[in-house]
């Protein structure tokens, strides 16, 4: 397997509260890998070390090493910036900014320098087109993105964060707000999406894992028990608490 | 130039321009001081604050503001007795009794009167409360000490009402509930638990209260008869500080012994002012409320 | 025993509604007065003329210019620094001893009795930097007295923002000044301007700062620029009712003022409060 990206040791703090503990994982290229394990459990906090959004809270730490292809990302000399270019996140409540639909799929072009209006309008229609929402929205494009439904309004910040073409797309429980239909067409899309991307998903949903995730990691109080491939991490599991966990026998 | 770098210089404008109300109050202190301190070198700073004669125009002249300081003293405490009481019931009526419909009408009522200007708040007390005041009490002059602090009392009453509604609203519902569930009733819950526990909100509301009213200048220039003396009964005229500054400005030749003493007025309410901010900020940074253990 | 419990709930309650209608009393008794006494100063040549006959009769057009001219030199130098301010204060500080000492200077300066503004401005704008009695020394002086209000509101308004629009701008590769220009700024901009028209409505009204910074008993011409010295409405009622040549006979025309004062006070603030209102229900939904 390739790697895209890796962390090894990674511990988190939120002050003096150590939330992570010695997280090694290491991410295939164009895989898709599913974080699980009950809530509390760090995964949310694991997946936003990957593209340092957690440098948005105070008198937090990191320690260990996180690397995308053979860069450090936590090196000071590296740009966090750029970073998030290359490494996109979908949220786990659908959060469009209160502008047209076309405007918000143009913004990251926008603020990443792109002028060219005809090179904008043609991501945006790639990008709609991608993330499978194209047909519903290609006849109002200038309306606000606020007047669509969860499920699509979430489809929309998928293409959102595809317009900048990033490499690997983080996605923090995309599917929680939504409803099952709305959800299996995100599912679909995310394994259609991982032919080109690296896809790094948590879920508290461990059906949701095992449907899209060729790897699944499960976290259990700020560690990592158990990293394997999906079908393995479920049909047998190395540890009796993994077992416990996934067969719904745990806490 | 990299946007990176852009943005970061854009930060550091932003601090610059942040440090700007840091920048003006120290402004506002030295000027004040660097022309208020000259009069120390015709009168002591113990003469200045206890002199009992406030005569600045005369050969010699008497600069003692004693008088002021106990007129904008009086006038203060007789509206803090007006306003506090009146505050704080509505700030009560508002967050915990008046139905939604209700509390929509009244608030932009006290908003409004918060916006009230001042020189029209004193206009109104000149023209209107004097004369009655006057009649009803069958007084030689209605711009007195009493008309003065009635007029204060409404300008101070928003301040007090909506920081004190502000602290009763932050009170955890928890709190209110246990006390609902053990057989009290609103009344007594309001009495027993949402006062003592928004206590340290009030007492701060109370304070900015009383800093707006003994700041407070229109008013007292046109409302509190103007007379620099010790005032012996509610119904005597009297001159604060922010009116005696105000009505002599124009008087006063620039860089004259008068002037410094203005300005040096202008300290003496600076620091008055001053401790009360000090006083509230430090009474609702040491008593927050932190969830329900406070109490 | 219950029964007097229920019975003691009833008298404070009441009493506590008649403290709460007080104020909507005082407020009607004032503007009572003010409306019926002074409606019928005002005509179109009332707004429109400037005092004739030693200020005793006339209109008040000066003064409406004055104070126009005030208020925006105001709101120039408020409104920039004003949101600066906030937006350093909650997007990019760190909490800390700086940011403590900043905002204890903001809740400082908001205290600062109204005379004090106008001892400093005349003290700094007017003689220090020569600017002399003018509308831009006034107007610098009510400006510097209007900032914390202007931060106060700008602060609430970037705080309702959703910490997810800043989220998913970042997240985009957007630099954090991006994300405040293009997502942070557009959301809070209805709340900082219902913010920035209260302060402003505070300013226009005020009359200490301003009685010998910026505005003068009268002026023969209407001011020129903002280097001029001008008439201003509150300064105007002041002046006519304590220092006119005939203060009753032109009591009309003192009302007069203070009504187009009132309504103009007024009608800021009614539209600031119906527009956050309307804000508040929108973000309900």
């Amino acid at each position: 397997m390739e790697i895209k990206m890796h962390t090894r040791g990674l511990d988190f703090f939120y002050g003096d509260f150590q939330a992570l503990y010695n997280i090694s994982i290491d991410f295939g290229i164009n895989r898709v890998t599913a974080l699980i394990g009950p809530s509390g459990c760090g995964k949310s906090t694991y997946l936003r070390c990957l593209n340092r959004m957690n440098d948005l809270i105070p008198g937090i730490k990191v320690a260990g090493e996180v690397k995308l292809d053979d860069s450090e990302i936590y090196d000071p000399s590296l740009d966090v910036v750029t970073l998030r270019r290359r490494v996109g996140m979908v949220f786990q409540k659908p959060n469009p900014f209160p502008k047209s639909i076309f405007e918000n799929i143009a913004y990251g072009l926008r603020v990443n320098g792109v002028k060219d209006k005809s090179k904008i309008t043609q991501v945006v229609e790639k990008s709609l087109k991608q993330a499978a929402i194209w047909d519903e929205v290609k006849d109002r494009l200038n309306e606000s993105a606020l007047g669509l439904s969860g499920g699509q309004q979430q489809r929309l910040c998928i293409a959102r964060a595809l317009a900048v073409d990033p490499e690997v797309l983080l996605m923090d429980e995309p599917a929680s707000a939504l409803d099952p239909i709305a959800t299996q067409k995100i599912e679909e899309l995310i394994t259609e999406l991982s032919s080109k991307l690296t896809i790094i998903i948590v879920t508290h949903n461990m059906q949701q894992a095992a449907r899209v995730s060729d790897r699944t990691a499960f976290f259990y109080m700020g560690k990592l028990i158990e990293v394997n491939d999906t079908d393995t991490l479920f049909t047998k599991p190395d540890l009796k608490q993994t077992e416990d966990y996934i067969t719904g026998r745990f806490g | 130039m990299r946007r990176q770098d852009i943005d970061k210089g854009v930060q550091s404008v932003f601090l610059l321009v942040a440090l700007f109300s840091i920048t003006a109050l120290s402004l506002i202190m030295v000027f004040l001081f660097l022309e208020g301190i000259p009069i120390f070198e015709t009168v002591s700073v113990k003469d200045f604050v206890f002199g009992k004669y406030w005569y600045p125009t005369d050969e010699p002249a008497d600069f003692g503001i004693m008088p002021l300081i106990l007129g904008s003293v009086y006038v203060t405490l007789l509206a803090g007795m007006i306003a506090i009481p009146l505050g704080i019931m509505t700030a009560i009526y508002l967050a915990e009794i008046a139905s939604p419909r209700v509390a929509e009408i009244v608030k932009p009522i006290v908003e409004l009167l918060a916006s009230m200007p001042s020189v029209v708040i004193g206009f109104f007390g000149m023209v209107v409360v004097a004369p009655f005041l006057q009649k009803l009490f069958d007084i030689p002059v209605g711009l007195n000490m009493f008309n003065a602090s009635l007029m204060l009392a409404f300008m101070a009453v928003p301040t007090i009402c909506s920081i004190s509604e502000d602290a009763i609203f932050s009170v955890p519902t928890a709190l209110k509930e246990a006390s609902f569930a053990l057989g009290a009733t609103h009344n007594e819950t309001i009495i027993r638990v949402i006062i003592p526990a928004s206590l340290s909100g009030i007492c701060t509301a109370v304070i900015l209260g009383l800093s707006r009213a003994i700041g407070e200048t229109m008013v007292v220039l046109m409302a509190a008869g103007g007379a620099a003396m010790l005032p012996t009964s509610i119904f005597d005229p009297v001159r604060p500080l922010p009116a005696s500054i105000a009505a002599e400005m124009a008087e006063a030749p620039f860089g004259s012994e008068h002037y410094h003493a203005l300005f040096a007025i202008g300290v003496v309410l600076f620091v008055f002012t001053f401790g009360f901010n000090l006083i509230a900020d430090y009474i609702s940074h040491k008593f927050r409320q932190v969830g329900e253990a406070s109490l | 025993m219950i029964k007097q419990r229920l019975f003691a709930q009833k008298v404070n309650f009441s009493l506590l509604k008649i403290a709460a209608w007080i104020n909507g009393a005082a407020l009607a008794i004032i503007v009572y007065f003010i409306l019926s006494r002074g409606w019928r100063a005002i005509s179109w040549e009332f707004l429109t003329k400037p005092p004739t006959d030693s200020m005793t009769a006339g209109g008040i057009l000066p003064c409406i210019v004055g104070t126009f001219l005030l208020c925006l030199v105001t709101i120039l130098i408020a409104l920039p620094i004003g949101v600066a301010s906030a937006i350093y204060l909650n997007e990019y500080a760190v909490q800390g001893r700086l940011v403590r000492l900043i905002r204890l200077g903001i809740n400082n300066l908001a205290g600062v009795p109204s005379i004090v503004f106008g001892l400093f401005g005349l003290a700094f704008f007017c003689i220090v930097l020569k600017m002399g009695v003018s509308a831009l020394a006034g107007g610098l002086t009510l400006g510097i007295m209007t900032l914390p209000v202007i931060i106060g509101a700008s602060e609430e308004a970037l705080k309702s923002v959703p910490q997810t629009y800043r989220e998913a701008s970042l997240a985009m590769g957007a630099t954090q000044w991006q994300t405040i220009y293009k997502v942070v700024l557009p959301a809070a901009f209805p709340g900082i301007i219902t913010g920035s028209i209260l302060g402003l409505s505070r300013a226009a009204g005020e009359t200490a700062p301003i009685m010998y910074t910026g505005a003068v008993f009268f002026t023969p011409d209407l001011p020129g620029s903002i280097f001029d010295e001008v008439m201003a409405l509150p300064y105007h009622i002041y002046v006519l009712a304590t220092a006119g040549t005939e203060i009753e006979q032109t009591r009309h025309l003192q009302y007069g003022t203070a009504l187009v004062l009132i309504a103009l006070v007024f009608g800021m603030n009614l539209t600031a409060i119906i527009l956050r209102s309307r804000l508040r229900k929108k973000v309900r939904t």
